[in-house]
Formats: structure tokens, C-alpha cells, sequence
């Protein structure tokens, strides 16, 4: 049944860049070059690249943050949700795409959970009726309802990141952006996160571009990786194919270990059939291959 | 530092705590102006007790011992600047009539920090930036006051790591004349402030994304309605005023000195 | 060498973050410190240089009670590297910041100038010398902070969080410095989760959860110990779950490299090995 979704809604892109060039304000060089894409509704990208590839400000792209808040020189086109970007202020796009960042400390303001998920909709103005019960909805569906009224500061790095994720989600955005949300986290509590936002793009449809490094957390859960390497779009494609092309290996991008066994069986003439890409997958293969 | 720790506040539920800010605050302003009006000892000290109920009751008697503890270095200096500043200006005033004084003017500041801490203690930072909103102070300002109270914490332990970070790079704040010692601050006050910049640009970022400034008709998760306590609070801190303005004019009050003999 | 002795750790606002913590790090040993956050990893560590005393028990850096020694003269013996360095920079150039410290230690002159030489040469940080390093970008500022650490040359050294927000080439590059860290036999200690990158570096583990150790011992023993992570909230390295997975075919479970999981798999393939001897 979820696939249906994925095929029916997969003919309108939601975010929509077309040869997009970015410099920030008193840089020489742009940061991000001639980038052209498409992705459409329901999809689980995951981005990734060297650190200073030009993720981060592809993704200030989405919502706007570029040109607005950085002003800078843009040329090319970005449309999300069908506005384009330069044209729409940021609080208007904040509707549709939300954006998560790397560090929890910094995205939250309220001095206890609550206040700070329904903040967004407090500055749309939203009725008081219904920013209660879209922010019941959102802490409900990011499993933090328990800790409405905690103080923000006095929870986990985890927890934080996971108000951070329902500050966005109460706005009921088509996409939700994140930034390398997991890298402050320690292990459970970024596979905790990283299993949250595959719910929402599986139970909510919601589109995910996930920043990450760590393929090896990330890699099952998205359709798609676009890797990014001095500003331009390198690669772009389904994890299983990019994963053990050639390219990415010369790109110092950290392949997954399972990818990395894969390929090495592969070499001395072990195939397991399709590139998997977490260990309960190969484990399966290798265990229907040579159990007894 | 210590006065400060006993004013932060920490969320337990009591009848005090649910009380509208803007009430308490009146409160607050009347044992203000109460305590301005008297001089003597005895009806501060009733101002002082007065207020103990309400500690009581809000379950923050331990934080507010400590608060009182933090201000007694303060109260003390007070109590000797008054006493010396007696010494140095005779008025002719017998001595226990200047120890009286000096007492008085303590116990007023005490009295002070005491209705302060039972605001503090007992009313959320949220819901004090809430009574601002609704006491028609422009949004921005209140929300630059709730982010200041959250990020207190946050700079404080900033500047902690900061501090040890480079200790550890054979820093000795200690070390040297004045001169050197203030510039031994330089190693600190960078880091700090380059960090305090990229949080706020990343603080604003955040608030970009999250529709800042979308409507000038903002609303609000929260909304401060009276009670009954809120009523019942009003009219006792009304009657206090009343009484203690009663008092101060029409019944002349004995100095301490006067009745032990 | 590191001794800690029954060593309790209370914070002033009451949290008491270590509860009984007793350790020995010997001289050349490389040590992984793991556990979640607010496991008390931090906290130990900065009893090491002094920047923390013990409410009870004792720390001894080469037989010397930490409590009898300022921070500065412990320093000079074990560097302690910060997780973010935005915390230390403050410098106009990357020289500077280098020499900031052995300034501090009083270093002469030209005994700096070859220590900043070295250090910047080390790191690989020659060209950005007249750099400012708020110039630089993350992972170069990672590396300046570093050097700035190493270039007195410290008998321990002590990095917090290396990884954190790195991406795989400046691990890979971190990874290839402990490794000759290793290899000259210089004491070592990282506090960590990563456990990809803690496999890879096969150090000695120190697992610590809620104040306390609770596992101590090779990588390869408490990596692929499902039960004893998980008291730490930390998650085995990606070969010890594929091999966890296929314990009850025969494979071993004890296995956290991918060179040695790769020959094992293929000698199950091959039919050389049937069971874990």
C-alpha cells in the first residue's frame, strides 16, 4: 500500500532547483554551482558529502533562508511547493518546508517544550484551539508528549532534537529538512531519531531530505542519495546503485562496511545478488548462502 | 552569586505558582512600597512574616532559605554603612537608637528580597514573558527576555568550558600584577563573545525558518486568565496597602529601644 | 601513568557525576572511553589535568596527587584537546594560537618557533601559518586546536570527542594520527561514541554508564558484547552485528574488523571452516 502512495504522488516534484548558483555576500568563489534538481513528494533523500560541499547551503535554499536571510548573489531557480523561493518570504515557505538543524541548543527559544512547538504557529497566527491540538499531535507523534512541560535545556541531546522535529512538524510542512540533526547524539539516540523521521515519511508522506555522513546509519532508510563535492551534484541516485559505484569510492565518502564486505566477496567471485545495505540484510543473505 | 541561584526558578505546581504574574507582581510593588514607607522595626518585621504563609504554601521554603542566605552579605553591608554613616554625622542620636536604624533599613532590603524571591521562585519565565505580551509590551522585547532567561544557563556553562579549555593550555588566570591579570581575561572574552555571536546568527536562523514575524496578529499557546486566588490575592495585597498607609498616618509607632526600657 | 582511586565527582549544583570510579591507564596505553552522554566520560578525564578535583577518593598522575599540583603544572604532562575548538581559539593567526600555550609553560623563544614549526607540519597546517583561524574551516580548526595542544609535546594526551561533526576524510585523517600515536607508544585516551571509529583504532575500552565503569577490557571483547553496550546506550560497530546475526550459523562473535570478517565469511564459503574454533 505504501508503494501505491509513492507512485501515485511521485509525478509532482516538491521541490524543483533548475541551474541554481549561490555566493554568499562577500565570498569569491559560490558555494554552490549550477545545481539542478527534482524531488518529488514521498521521497527519503539522503544528502551527502565532504564537509564545505555545499549541502548546508543547499538546504538554506529550501526554505528560503537563501537569499532572504544570507541576501548574497542567487541566479538560476528554486521552486518548493510550487512558489518560487526568491520570490516568497521565508515565514510563507516555512508552511510547507521545515527545517531541523545540527545543533538542538541553538533551534530552541521557549522555556518549556510546548511552548516551543507551538512557536511557529503562534507567529502565523494561528487560533489558540488549533495550535493546542496540532502541538498535542506533533509531541504525540515525536513520542515527547511526556515532557510538554519540561524546560528544553534540561533534556537529553536526543529529546531536544526530537522537540526540534515536532517545533517543525506542528507547522504540517510537505518536507521537512534536517541537517545533520544526530551529530551532537550518541549512537541510540541518533538511530532513535533516524528511525522517527523514516516514520514520518512512511505513516505521513512527508518528503525527507536528510544531511548525513554516516551512510551506514542512514543508507536503508532513503530512495535516493545525492552526493554533493565542491558545490556541484556529483551523484544522484538509488542507494544500492550508488553505493558500489566507482565514483563514490574516489569521493571520500564513508561507505558503509556492509557495502565494503559486499564488494570485497564480490571480488573474489562471491556474489550475494543485490548490494545490501544494512547488516540484518546481509546477514540474511549470507545466512540463507551458508547456513546449513 | 548565591542570591541569584535562590531566585531561579524551578517548576513545581502549588497555588502560589498558578497564580497570574500580573497579581503577583502587584503584590510585589505594594510590599515595595510598604517597606519604603516605614523606618521602625516593627512593622517590618510584620511585613517580613507576613509573607512567610505564602512561602509555605508555594513549597519553596529551601530555595528561599537559600536566596536569604546569598543576601546576607549584602544585608550586612548595608547594616554597616548605615551605622557608620551615623558615626561619621551625629545627629545625636543615642546609640541604640542608630543600631535601631541601621536594623531598620536592613530589615527593609531583607523584607525587599524576600517578596522578590517569592516572585521569582514561584513565577515561570514563559509566564512572565506572557504577562509582558499582555501588558501590551511589544513582542520582541518580550521574547528577547525569555531567550535571555534560557540562554543564562547555556553562556554560563559556556564560558565554564571555555575557561577550562584554556587552563589547560597552561592559562593562569591568577597570575601577574592587575594589568596582567585583567589581560589574562583576553583568552576567555573571544571565545565567548565569537561563540555568542554564531549562536545568536544561528538562533535567528532557527527563528527565520520557524515563520518569525509572519503576522502582526500573533497568538498565543498560553493565556492568563484570573482566578479566584488571583482575586482573593488582589484584594489582601489592596488591604495591606490600605493598612499600612492607616498606620503610618494615624498610629505613631514605638521604637524598639522605647519599650525594652 | 594514570591511577584513579575509588574517585567520586559531584558537581556544586548537586549532580553527582562520578560514583566510584577506579582506573589505571599505564604509560603507552591507548584507552577508549565510551559511553552515552552524561555518562560522567567528560568529568573523568578532566580530573586527569587537574581541571576537576575529586569530592572523594584520588587521582595520581605519576604518583602525584592532582589535589597538590596547579592545573598549569599538570597540563605540561597530559593535553587535553576540547571537543569544540571554538571554545580555545582566540588568536590572530594559527602561529599564535599555536604558541599561546608554550608561552604559558615558558618555553624560550626559538624552542617555540621549532615547536609551531613542527606542530603546523605535523597537522598538515604549514600554509595557513599568517592564517586567521577563524578563517578556516571546521575540520582545519579541529586541527589547529590540536596542534596547538601536541606542540609541547605532552607525555599523555587526551581527546575529547574527536569525531564529533567530522566527516569521513578528517576521521580517516584522525584515525592515521592515533594510529602513530599508537605506534610510538605515547599514552592516549579518547573520550567517544563512536564506535565505528573506536573499531577501527582498536583501542583499550573503558565503558562507563550513569557515574560508573561497567566494562573495561580489549575492543574486540566489549564491542561485540551486545548486553554489556547496552547498558551504555551504545549500539556494536556494523561487522560485530553482522557477525551477532550470524552467531547461530557457526560464525564467531568476537569480530569488529572488516579485513578479518571479510577472510572469515570466505572461508565459511568456501567450506574451510565450519564452526569458531
Amino acid at each position: 500500500m505504501e508503494k501505491q502512495i509513492f507512485k501515485t504522488d511521485r509525478k509532482m516534484p516538491i521541490i524543483e532547483a533548475d541551474n541554481l548558483t549561490y555566493t554568499y555576500p562577500g565570498a569569491e568563489k559560490p558555494s554552490i554551482r549550477e545545481v539542478s534538481l527534482k524531488i518529488e513528494k514521498g521521497e527519503f533523500v539522503l544528502l551527502t558529502g565532504p564537509s564545505g560541499c555545499g549541502k548546508t547551503t543547499l538546504c538554506r535554499c529550501f526554505n528560503g533562508l537563501i537569499p532572504h536571510f544570507y541576501e548574497g548573489k542567487l541566479r538560476g531557480e528554486i521552486r518548493v511547493a510550487g512558489m518560487n523561493v526568491a520570490e516568497h518570504a521565508i515565514y510563507e515557505l516555512a508552511k510547507h518546508v521545515g527545517l531541523v538543524f545540527q545543533n538542538p541548543e541553538n533551534q530552541l527559544f521557549a522555556l518549556s517544550v510546548e511552548k516551543d512547538v507551538a512557536f511557529g504557529l503562534e507567529n502565523l497566527g494561528v487560533p489558540r484551539e488549533e495550535i493546542r491540538k496540532r502541538v498535542d499531535w506533533a509531541l504525540k507523534v515525536t513520542d515527547i508528549y511526556e515532557l510538554r512541560e519540561r524546560p528544553p535545556y534540561e533534556l537529553s541531546g536526543g529529546q531536544q532534537q526530537r522537540v526540534a522535529i515536532a517545533a517543525v512538524l506542528a507547522m504540517q510542512p510537505e518536507v521537512i529538512v534536517l541537517d545533520e540533526p544526530t551529530s551532537f547524539l550518541d549512537p541510540l539516540g541518533a538511530k532513535k531519531i533516524f528511525e522517527d523521521i523514516y516514520r514520518l515519511n512512511r505513516k505521513l508522506g512527508i518528503t525527507i531530505v536528510l544531511v548525513e555522513h554516516r551512510l551506514d546509519l542512514t543508507a536503508k532508510y532513503a530512495n535516493r542519495i545525492i552526493i554533493m563535492d565542491e558545490g556541484k551534484i556529483v551523484l544522484d541516485g538509488e542507494p544500492r546503485k550508488i553505493l558500489v559505484s566507482e565514483e563514490v569510492h574516489l569521493m571520500g565518502i564513508g561507505i558503509p562496511k556492509v557495502i565494503r564486505l559486499y564488494q570485497f566477496l564480490k571480488q573474489r567471485g562471491k556474489d550475494l545478488g543485490e548490494p545490501p545495505l544494512s547488516s540484518e540484510e546481509i546477514a540474511k543473505k549470507l545466512r540463507e548462502r551458508l547456513g546449513r | 552569586m548565591s542570591m541569584f541561584e535562590g531566585l531561579k526558578f524551578r517548576k513545581i505546581s502549588s497555588p502560589i505558582h498558578s497564580l497570574d504574574p500580573r497579581v503577583k507582581f502587584f503584590y510585589v510593588i505594594a510590599m515595595f512600597a510598604a517597606a519604603v514607607m516605614y523606618m521602625e522595626i516593627i512593622p517590618l518585621i510584620a511585613l517580613f512574616l507576613i509573607q512567610i504563609p505564602l512561602i509555605i504554601a508555594a513549597k519553596v521554603t529551601r530555595q528561599w532559605i537559600k536566596s536569604m542566605r546569598g543576601a546576607t552579605y549584602l544585608a550586612a553591608i548595608i547594616f554597616f554603612t548605615n551605622l557608620l554613616f551615623s558615626y561619621f554625622y551625629p545627629t545625636g542620636e543615642s546609640f541604640s537608637y542608630i543600631v535601631e536604624h541601621a536594623t531598620a533599613m536592613t530589615l527593609r532590603f531583607v523584607v525587599l528580597v524576600e517578596s522578590f524571591s517569592v516572585f521569582f521562585l514561584t513565577t515561570s519565565p514563559d509566564h512572565l514573558g506572557l504577562a509582558l505580551e499582555n501588558s501590551h509590551v511589544p513582542y520582541e522585547f518580550c521574547f528577547a527576555f525569555t531567550t535571555a532567561v534560557r540562554f543564562v544557563p547555556v553562556l554560563a556553562e559556556e564560558a565554564q568550558t571555555i575557561m577550562d579549555a584554556q587552563k589547560a593550555r597552561g592559562l593562569e588566570l591568577e597570575k601577574g600584577n592587575f594589568l596582567k591579570r585583567v589581560k589574562n581575561y583576553i583568552p576567555i572574552l573571544i571565545p565567548l563573545i565569537v561563540n555568542a555571536i554564531r549562536r545568536s546568527l544561528e538562533l535567528a536562523e532557527a527563528m527565520e525558518s520557524r515563520a518569525w514575524g509572519a503576522t502582526k496578529n500573533r497568538t498565543n499557546l498560553y493565556e492568563l486568565k484570573l482566578h479566584r486566588g488571583d482575586y482573593v490575592l488582589t484584594a489582601l495585597t489592596v488591604l495591606l496597602i490600605v493598612l499600612a498607609v492607616y498606620v503610618r498616618l494615624y498610629i505613631p509607632i514605638p521604637a524598639v529601644s522605647e519599650i525594652l526600657g | 601513568m594514570i591511577e584513579a582511586y575509588d574517585l567520586h565527582f559531584v558537581y556544586p549544583n548537586g549532580v553527582e557525576a562520578l560514583k566510584g570510579v577506579s582506573l589505571k591507564i599505564r604509560n603507552g596505553e591507548f584507552v577508549a572511553i565510551m559511553g552515552q552522554n552524561g555518562a560522567g566520560k567528560t568529568t573523568l578525564v578532566k580530573h586527569f589535568n587537574g581541571l576537576l578535583k575529586p569530592t572523594q577518593g584520588k587521582v595520581l598522575i605519576d604518583g602525584v596527587d592532582t589535589r597538590e599540583v596547579s592545573v598549569a603544572k599538570l597540563a605540561r604532562k597530559v593535553g587535553f584537546v576540547f571537543q569544540n575548538p571554538d571554545h580555545q581559539l582566540f588568536c590572530e593567526t594559527v602561529e599564535e594560537e599555536i604558541s599561546f600555550a608554550l608561552k604559558n609553560f615558558g618555553f624560550k623563544e626559538n624552542v617555540i618557533k621549532r615547536r609551531v614549526t613542527w606542530a603546523l607540519n605535523l597537522l598538515g597546517l604549514t600554509r595557513y601559518r599568517k592564517t586567521s583561524p577563524f578563517m578556516l574551516s571546521g575540520g582545519e580548526r579541529k586541527r589547529v586546536a590540536l596542534a596547538s595542544v601536541l606542540a609541547w609535546n605532552p607525555k599523555i594526551l587526551i581527546l575529547d570527542e574527536p569525531t564529533i561533526g567530522q566527516d569521513y576524510a578528517q576521521k580517516e585523517k584522525l584515525r592515521q594520527f592515533i594510529l602513530q600515536m599508537k605506534a610510538q607508544k605515547k599514552t592516549g585516551i579518547i573520550v567517544t561514541h563512536d564506535v565505528e571509529f573506536v573499531a577501527e583504532c582498536n583501542p583499550r575500552v573503558v565503558l562507563m554508564s550513569n557515574g560508573k565503569i561497567v566494562a573495561d577490557g580489549e575492543a574486540r571483547k566489549i564491542l561485540t558484547s551486545p548486553e554489556i553496550l547496552e547498558k551504555a546506550s551504545i549500539i556494536p560497530p556494523e561487522v560485530s552485528r553482522i557477525f551477532l546475526e550470524l552467531s547461530n550459523i557457526g560464525f564467531p562473535t568476537n569480530v569488529i574488523d572488516i579485513y578479518e570478517a571479510g577472510e572469515i565469511i570466505l572461508d565459511f564459503w568456501e567450506g574451510k571452516r565450519r564452526e569458531h574454533v
